[in-house]
């Protein structure tokens, strides 16, 4: 087993790209991703760490060296959240339709305006379909072990897309938290050095991002919809892989208490932890409640999803954005897609909640879950609300 | 002299083309060429990065490409980025011993609108940073690609879709983005101006770029037939008469120093060009005056800044 240390999340973050060997990276610097870059910068700086690392004048540019350094076959990394990740948003849909295996971290933040620092996830839904695969983290070791993961994965030969890791800003990004370290031979072992198929250099010229014709351009997409689509199960593997070296094994979805559960909440995210505390105590009181938390949020497990929570009556599901105008929160979108196709299926209740940072405590989940059950039973089968604002 | 020499030694170039026959650009496109002179100069050791813009649309419709070099293209406003991003990879892989260490030019390729106006900030931070890259400008004067619409380096008097002549305006009322002088005033190693018209000058430059460590910025005014409203057939000569009125005066600032590459004793009148161009139709003696006027003040400037004796007009 490797060391426990306390350490910020931020931190340890930093420490396992260290650990992965990452060649380049560029970063601009935002609220509450700054601690991430920080450190990277200072592993640089006293020669601790190999790598071109470089401060840009943009996020847009920061992740745009990434796609220069991806493709000259580097590993390359970055880190954003909110506006960042708004200006970089169009630099993310090439980089995964060029099938660049960049990792990026995003310490979720909200959108503006108003102008806000906190965390929910409105910056990350905001680029929904930008074609990355997508990981949601509950805690600061998964934030670690995701970084490993998240290579991996993307450098897989059947995979070769880029991939996000999800954490919260401030509530995990700036967290202390103990973090079980892995010893760098292992991870050698399980992250060998890059090799691309394909990279700029004179000897083997290519040309990439050629432009399409619409003779031609469906095809192309499809075919990253396929590979994003079956990247499941390389998915599957790496965390068994990774299981196997550490004992910690990860799902696309997980349960928690869900036995004969006739009510689960559905999460994504640092609420995982906070919502089990409920599900906790509403079993004390003898209510049938479970948990099941999304990990994987692109590709949508969609099989797993419903075999976690088909057998249950009624779904509260937790978002941490709005769809402004539109059927709810984004997960409860999704949820309600994946479930449509059943004949019998749980009903949906949707709350958005903790966004820009709010407090959502134990009490809160069981609040929602009250006034879900109550709701439900009254007939109002599609309900959405923001839960906790003062009228 | 000079000219003579241009117009036969372009046969001491290479044969071989980098930048492939076949691609699609307009007839007497002159930013055609110039890419093609700026591969010529720089030969098979480098990687090309490239905005969005006419050459990215000409030379690379998928699945075909006119490249015989690895040739890259992103985004609109971002060359220079993605330029930074392949030169820093080339550096780390071959300090680790990844790939072969050798000689390889990493060049970010835009127009005239992804680098005066959408990618300056880009490349501003990449000169800034100091990656040893060259940065080209073919500077056709207008967003050419999306049909003529008028970019800050776009001439004074001209006519485009967006900058049309009404009864209240005449064409664009503001004048050319001085792109190489911002360039300069990042103090890098190289900055230069060149045209295909006079294409040894143009590869020398090149060279010379591809030499100096750290950034180079090389601008290189393009003639556009479709956009100028001119004869295919002129692309050559209004790109010498650009040169020869002082329009577009080559240079090049080495360390900050400036040089005259070609000086005029007199300068041709400015009317000769314009009269040349559709785009400049319905410009009246008094405006191709006020122009000139600006135009000799400029070049008066730069003859100045190349430690020239100022001379009388």
């Amino acid at each position: 087993m490797g060391k426990r240390v306390g350490m910020e999340v931020s931190i340890a973050a930093a420490e396992a790209v260290k650990q992965a060997n990452v060649d380049v990276i560029s970063a601009y610097p935002i609220t509450p991703q700054t601690h991430v870059v920080e450190h990277l910068s200072e592993l640089v700086a006293n020669g601790e760490m190999d790598a071109e690392f470089f401060c840009v004048e943009s996020e847009h540019s920061a992740l745009s060296v990434c796609v220069g350094s991806e493709a000259t076959g580097a590993r390359s990394f970055t880190c954003t959240s909110s506006q960042g990740l708004a200006l970089m948003s169009e630099i993310t849909y090439i980089a995964s339709g060029l099938r660049l295996p960049i990792v990026m971290v995003i310490s979720n933040r909200t959108l503006s305006a108003p102008l806000s620092i906190w965390n929910d996830h409105s910056d990350v839904m905001s680029i929904r379909d930008c074609g990355w695969i997508q990981l949601f983290t509950e805690n600061g070791q998964e934030v670690y072990d995701h970084i490993f993961i998240a290579y991996r994965l993307a450098e897989d030969r059947e995979v070769l897309l880029p991939v996000i890791v999800n954490m919260d800003g401030f509530i995990l990004s700036h967290v202390i938290e103990p973090i079980e370290l892995i010893e760098q031979e292992k991870i050698d072992r399980f992250l060998p050095p890059y090799q691309p198929l394909h990279r700029l250099h004179p000897d083997r010229p290519v040309t990439m991002g050629a432009f399409a014709l619409p003779s031609i351009f469906a095809e192309a997409k499809k075919a990253q919809e396929v590979v994003l689509r079956s990247s499941l199960s390389q998915i599957l593997q790496t965390w068994k892989a990774f299981g196997d070296m550490t004992g910690r094994y990860y799902k696309p979805v997980e349960t928690y208490r869900t036995e004969d559960a006739e009510t689960l909440l559905i999460t994504m995210g640092s609420f995982g932890e906070t919502a089990s505390v409920a599900v906790d105590r509403m079993r004390e009181e003898g209510r049938p409640v479970g948990l099941v938390k999304l990990r994987l949020w692109r590709p949508f497990p969609f099989d797993e999803f419903k075999k976690a929570t088909l057998s249950a009556n009624q779904l509260v599901v937790i978002d941490r954005a709005v769809s402004v105008g539109g059927p709810g929160g984004p997960v409860a979108s999704e949820v309600k897609a994946a479930l449509y196709g059943e004949e019998q299926r749980p009903r949906v209740y949707n709350f958005v909640a903790g966004i820009s940072g709010r407090d959502v405590t134990p009490q809160d989940y069981v609040k929602m879950v009250d006034k879900a059950e109550i709701e439900i039973e009254e007939g109002n089968r599609e309900g959405y609300e923001i839960y906790g604002v003062r009228e | 002299m000079t000219e003579n020499l241009n117009v036969f030694a372009v046969r001491t170039l290479t044969q071989k083309e980098y930048f492939a026959p076949g691609h699609r650009s307009c007839q007497g496109c002159a930013e055609a060429l110039a890419v093609r002179l700026v591969a010529k100069a720089l030969g098979r050791n480098v990687i090309v990065a490239a905005a969005t813009g006419c050459m990215e649309i000409v030379s690379s419709p998928l699945p075909f490409t006119s490249w015989r070099v690895p040739w890259f293209h992103v985004a609109f406003e971002n060359a220079a980025a993605v330029a930074s991003g392949v030169e820093s990879a080339l550096k780390v892989l071959m300090r680790k011993g990844r790939i072969p260490h050798k000689k390889i030019v990493t060049i970010a390729m835009a127009g005239d609108g992804g680098t005066a106006d959408i990618g300056l900030q880009a490349l501003s931070g990449a000169l800034e940073r100091g990656h040893n890259m060259i940065y080209i400008c073919t500077d056709n004067e207008a967003y050419m690609n999306t049909g003529i619409q008028r970019s800050s380096s776009t001439p004074f008097g001209a006519s485009t879709t967006t900058s049309p002549v009404g009864r209240v305006t005449s064409g664009q009322m503001t004048w050319k983005k001085n792109m190489p002088a911002i360039a300069a005033a990042h103090n890098i190693p190289y900055v230069a101006t060149a045209c295909p018209s006079y294409p040894i000058d143009l590869v020398q430059k090149v060279k010379k770029a591809a030499a100096v460590e750290g950034p180079a910025y090389v601008h290189i005014l393009s003639v556009c037939p479709t956009g100028w409203r001119s004869a295919p057939e002129l692309s050559i000569r209004l790109g010498r008469m650009a040169v020869e009125t002082g329009v577009f005066p080559l240079y090049e600032v080495e360390q900050g120093r400036y040089h005259l590459s070609l000086d005029f004793p007199k300068l041709r009148p400015i009317k000769e060009y314009i009269k040349l161009q559709g785009r400049f139709r319905h410009l009246s003696d008094s405006m191709i005056e006020e122009i000139e006027k600006r135009i000799h003040q400029e070049y008066a400037q730069l003859r100045e800044k190349s430690g020239k004796a100022s001379y009388e007009e």
